[in-house]
């Protein structure tokens, strides 16, 4: 199936069938209820038992926002489908929801929010669905207004389905350019359908890259689906190659060596054919730059 | 739309340097009850513009509010529940909200506030 970026734009993409697939599909909710329980796991909030105001940028149905109310935060989202958005109200989600474009910047005041998650959202911003859309500016406003309204020390994580390396890129710079700290958490980097990208950004903090969280699913970890209570415990994973370690060049033993040059030569020699005289270069290696 | 949100909310028009406080216009609002909780009221108190949250409580007909605080008020029960109340309980269901500054109307729909800019805004 196509992406459904290249589809159509969000706002029309996600219409009433497609929003309805939000409350009916119980494999849809299920994946992006553990999206949304990794994403909160990563915004890494203090253990003290204090409700924090969150937003849920891209919400959606509001399906990562009931987890964020399950852990008893409060939140707003906003999302740019209007059909996804009237889904929210049906399920009566305890956040509040908006109808607005991330890619216009974010319309909240300074340093009024205490973390930020974002589920499969971001990049659609790669994407230029107007005539007016340029998805480098788009990006700009996006980072620079999500810096401005988080709070000093407040992490964003946002959970991206990017469709190439290069997109990669281009959301991780501009997320640096506009002063946050932070790098991409792969889950399960070696299974194309498990694969979660995670971007963990956090301002105001610069040590914070060699605390960056660590992946799931390196190790040789198992990613089929009943493991969720291996997941949990098990946190020993280091932080992915986005690059599979090459394997080594094999270094073949079998190369005949210079005694066996120099005996051959005596053979010929004492077949009395012409042979030319033993030096130094003789069955030496050659220059690797060869 | 709690008063919550509304207090969080600015304009951001291109080149609109003061798009807050959007000021409320509403036609229709509820009240819901939600679990109080008083570690929340005390965190986000300081991010709160109590003069913004008071006015747009006054829009709704809702003045129990103190004009003056300070943060030893949120020791006393009865204030955090007048904060409660005002912040989190009372949904924006229809209406409007405005830019102070250029006068731009942000309609209000079933408590969902439409802040689409158009092209010529961004």
């Amino acid at each position: 199936m196509p992406r459904p970026e290249l589809q159509a734009p969000p706002e029309i993409f996600y219409n009433e069938s497609e929003a309805r697939k939000y409350t009916t599909s119980s494999r849809i909710i299920e994946i992006q209820a553990k999206i949304s329980e990794r994403a909160y796991e990563l915004l890494a909030l203090p253990d003290d038992g204090v409700p924090r105001f969150l937003l849920d940028i891209g919400c959606g149905s509001g399906l990562s926002g009931e987890i964020i109310s399950e852990k008893g935060h409060h939140w707003i989202g906003l999302d740019v489908s209007p059909s996804m958005l009237d889904v929210a109200l049906e399920r009566e989600v305890d956040g509040d929801v908006m109808l607005a474009d991330m890619g216009q910047g974010l319309a909240l005041k300074p340093g009024s929010i205490d973390g930020a998650i974002s589920i499969s959202a971001v990049q659609w911003l790669c994407y230029a669905d107007k005539s007016a859309h340029q998805p480098r500016l788009r990006l700009k406003a996006f980072f620079a207004t999500l810096y401005r309204c988080l709070a000093r020390g407040a992490r964003a994580v946002l959970q991206i389905y990017a469709e190439n390396i290069h997109q990669h890129e281009m959301i991780m710079s501009y997320a640096m350019r506009s002063g946050f700290a932070g790098g991409m958490v792969v889950d399960w980097p070696h299974s194309s359908k498990a694969r979660k990208a995670y971007l963990v950004l956090t301002c105001g903090s610069t040590s914070f890259i060699s605390s960056l969280p660590k992946a799931k699913g390196v190790d040789g970890e198992t990613c089929s689906d009943g493991d969720d209570s291996e997941d949990e415990k098990n946190h020993t994973v280091c932080m992915s190659e986005r690059n599979r370690a090459r394997k080594k060049m094999k270094i073949t033993k079998n190369v005949k060596g210079k005694e066996w040059v120099l005996k051959k030569k005596q053979q010929m020699r004492n077949r009395e054919c012409s042979v030319p005289p033993d030096t130094k270069y003789t069955a030496r290696k050659r220059k690797s730059r060869f | 739309m709690r008063l919550l949100t509304h207090n969080m909310l600015s304009c951001n028009i291109k080149g609109v340097t003061n798009g807050y406080p959007l000021t409320i216009e509403a036609s229709k609002w509820m009240a819901k009850e939600v679990d109080f909780n008083g570690d929340f009221l005390r965190n986000i108190f300081v991010k709160i513009e109590w003069k913004v949250l008071i006015e747009a409580a006054k829009v709704m007909g809702y003045t129990d509010l103190p004009v003056e605080v300070d943060s030893s008020m949120l020791n006393s029960d009865e204030f955090l529940q007048k904060f409660h109340h005002a912040l989190l309980e009372i949904h924006v269901e229809e209406g409007a909200l405005i830019c102070p500054e250029t006068g731009r109307k942000f309609p209000v729909h079933k408590g969902i506030p439409n802040m689409l800019l158009n092209e010529d805004e961004v």
